[in-house]
């Protein structure tokens, strides 16, 4: 009897929580695959939402309830703490791969004086931000503002022995400073380039004590050429001559070696030459067909305006009553068109 | 802009914000920008606005027409994505040929990586169902049913851009009250039904909740129309990940299919000579004074070495 009872209880227990089970459990054909560290399930299973009883609404709630129960399922299945009188559950690393948003970042390539720095084993030494300022007497930055030992803020300069009396030291030292610090400029746009395989951009000339004949004229050519309209408009001397050395000279492939881009050049080439979209350069063909137009207006206008001659004095002020289009007609046509044209990129700008 | 880096930044809070949009190790997370064509219908007005309050705080959703297409010139997309910052991006338009047209899409370093253009066959707004909804900023559950989101190439990848356009932020803990919202994708008849549920917890007698759920919309039924995917090369240029990030090998490590974990060990050759054994006094070395017994001492410190 005792035994009896105690099956009873077992198999009753069982049921309990077969029952329980029951409505958390859902069965599928084919397992979920889950990514639960982005809360994410795959259904491979394929979804039938055709069923004669019930409409499609329904059916796709029951899918997306039965998927999310399992989803659920997975979550709960991870190690939960509290923190904060709320239950957390630590999420694993998400496993599905995702594309980055920008190319991982690159270090950034050493600068001339890095490298020579490099070469030599000249390493770089900490040094103390403040030193003992002996003047004032007292610990100072060794840079910047309220710097020690700051040659700036003398009011006195003893002219040295050598130099002419009259020069100005202040404005020598700031001069001087000016140009240190332009060096620098140059020098770290001279390492960007440099460093991206741009030209490196030229210095022009700096003047020195002796110049040759050569230089005095590259000097003049770097000269004309260095103005808005890359020298279009210079006037010359009567009998000058032209720059030397200046201008592209043509280069030609090598005959043998480099097959790659070679065969690069002629895939792009019947690329082109297989695509079915014409090339068109868009802004010189609406160039054109706009001057086409209006050159046809114009004709246009001069045949009829030779048979109303007689009336051209009053013309004026009856265009402006009449029609629009009057004498002032295709100038502002024209204007406004070629400004809604021309600036489309104005668009871009605004959100 | 010139040139990155050529034009140096004058203040610090300029250069601050240059600096938060360099590349970095590990990134923040996407965000998207949200536009409309130069026509759009009230659908996709509608649209856009509701696809904006599921991603809020990562989204900006653009007010004014920007025309565009995006599957024949995407410059001006790429304009706008170096203007905020933004690498993905949902354009909607209505035209004849194509009405009610929304196009996903993401980018990578600026240029166009995939895009996918989903007509909408049938639409209700998240304000047509009344129900309450879900705070904003939610982290949704994402669920993809249907086997062509395994087999077919071109769903596999448009799984895989909607898994990266709504998912949200990635985080370490996950608050188990807080799991709120589902996206449920289901590709099937060839359509793909996307819809948005309220999960409500209730109590099963066990640990794990017993779900309902309760539908908060937008839902939509989609047709897949135009799609541009990524050339192979791309999508893995896209994928590479930095090499500080890489977990570091360990060696001489490995596990087996059950989780054993095996290790290889390289010993040194023992030295025979020193092994200790067992002590006992018939195999005690006699020190050497001993056995030389009346010959020249020998320095103690020896024979102690000599045991």
């Amino acid at each position: 009897m005792a035994a009896c009872s105690v099956e009873d209880v077992l198999a009753k227990a069982e049921r309990e929580e077969a029952e329980k089970l029951k409505s958390i459990a859902v069965t599928k054909e084919l397992e979920l695959e889950f990514d639960v560290g982005n809360l994410l399930a795959l259904d491979k299973n394929p979804a039938v939402l055709r069923d004669p009883h019930r409409d499609r609404e329904e059916l796709l709630r029951a899918l997306a309830r039965d998927n999310a129960q399992l989803l659920v399922n997975e979550i709960w299945k991870l190690p939960a703490e509290r923190a904060d009188d709320v239950l957390v559950v630590k999420l694993p690393e998400p496993s599905t791969r995702l594309p980055r948003e920008k190319p991982p970042p690159k270090a950034r390539p050493p600068t001339k004086w890095e490298q020579f720095a490099k070469l030599k084993g000249i390493q770089k030494k900490k040094k103390t931000n403040l030193v003992w300022d002996e003047v004032h007497k007292e610990w100072r930055r060794r840079w910047g503002y309220k710097r020690a030992k700051d040659d700036t803020k003398e009011w006195l300069i003893e002219v040295p022995e050598t130099t002419d009396p009259n020069e100005d030291q202040f404005a020598k030292r700031n001069k001087a400073k000016k140009e240190r610090v332009a060096k620098n400029e140059f020098n770290r746009l001279r390492n960007i380039a440099r460093a991206t395989k741009t030209k490196v951009p030229g210095v022009g000339l700096a003047p020195r004590a002796q110049q040759s004949k050569n230089e005095l004229a590259q000097a003049i050519s770097v000269a004309k050429t260095a103005t808005a309209s890359v020298g279009k408009f210079q006037e010359r001397l009567p009998k000058e001559k032209g720059p030397k050395n200046t201008g592209k000279k043509r280069k030609f492939q090598p005959l043998l070696g480099d097959f790659s881009s070679e065969k690069q050049k002629q895939l792009e080439l019947l690329k082109v030459l297989e695509s079915k979209r014409p090339r068109v350069d868009i802004t010189k063909a609406v160039n054109k067909q706009m001057r086409e137009e209006e050159e046809e207006e114009g004709r246009a206008r001069r045949s009829r305006g030779v048979g109303k001659k007689g009336r051209g004095g009053k013309g004026i002020a009856a265009g402006g009553k009449g029609k629009g289009k009057g004498s002032k007609g295709p100038k502002g046509g024209k204007g406004s068109k070629g400004g809604k044209g021309r600036n489309p990129r104005m668009k871009q700008g605004k959100r | 802009m010139a040139q990155d880096g050529v034009v140096k930044p004058k203040t610090k809070r300029s250069k601050r914000f240059l600096q938060s949009r360099e590349p970095k190790l590990v990134e923040d997370l996407k965000n998207a920008m949200i536009m409309k064509g130069g026509n759009t219908s009230d659908t996709v007005t509608q649209a856009l606005k509701d696809i904006y309050a599921l991603k809020k705080p990562n989204a900006v959703l653009y007010k004014k027409k920007n025309i565009m297409r995006p599957f024949e010139d995407s410059t001006s997309l790429e304009f706008f994505s170096k203007k905020t910052d933004c690498s993905l991006f949902l354009f909607g338009s209505h035209n004849k040929k194509r009405p009610n047209n929304l196009v996903f899409g993401r980018l990578f370093d600026f240029h166009v990586l995939d895009m996918f253009e989903l007509g909408i066959e049938k639409f209700k707004s998240l304000k047509d169902v009344k129900n309450e909804k879900c705070p904003e900023g939610t982290k949704p559950m994402l669920v993809f049913a249907g086997e062509l989101f395994n087999t077919d190439n071109e769903l596999v990848r448009l799984r895989n851009a909607l898994t990266d356009f709504f998912r949200g932020p990635a985080v370490p803990a996950v608050r188990l009250a807080g799991l709120e919202h589902i996206l449920h994708f289901t590709a099937a008849d060839g359509k793909i039904y996307m819809r948005s549920y309220r999960v409500l917890l209730k109590k099963s007698g066990c640990r794990t909740p017993r779900i309902e759920l309760e539908e908060i919309g937008p839902s939509f039924d989609f047709v897949l129309r135009r799609t541009h995917l990524a050339s192979d090369d791309l999508y893995k240029t896209a994928h590479r990940q930095p090499k500080a990030l890489k977990p570091k090998k360990k060696k001489n490590v490995s596990h087996d299919a059950f989780g054993t974990k095996y290790g290889r060990l390289h010993m040194q050759k023992q030295n025979l000579d020193k092994l200790q054994t067992r002590k006992m006094k018939g195999l005690r070395k006699r020190s050497r004074a001993a056995v030389t017994e009346n010959g020249e001492p020998t320095p103690p410190k020896r024979a102690r070495t000599g045991k």
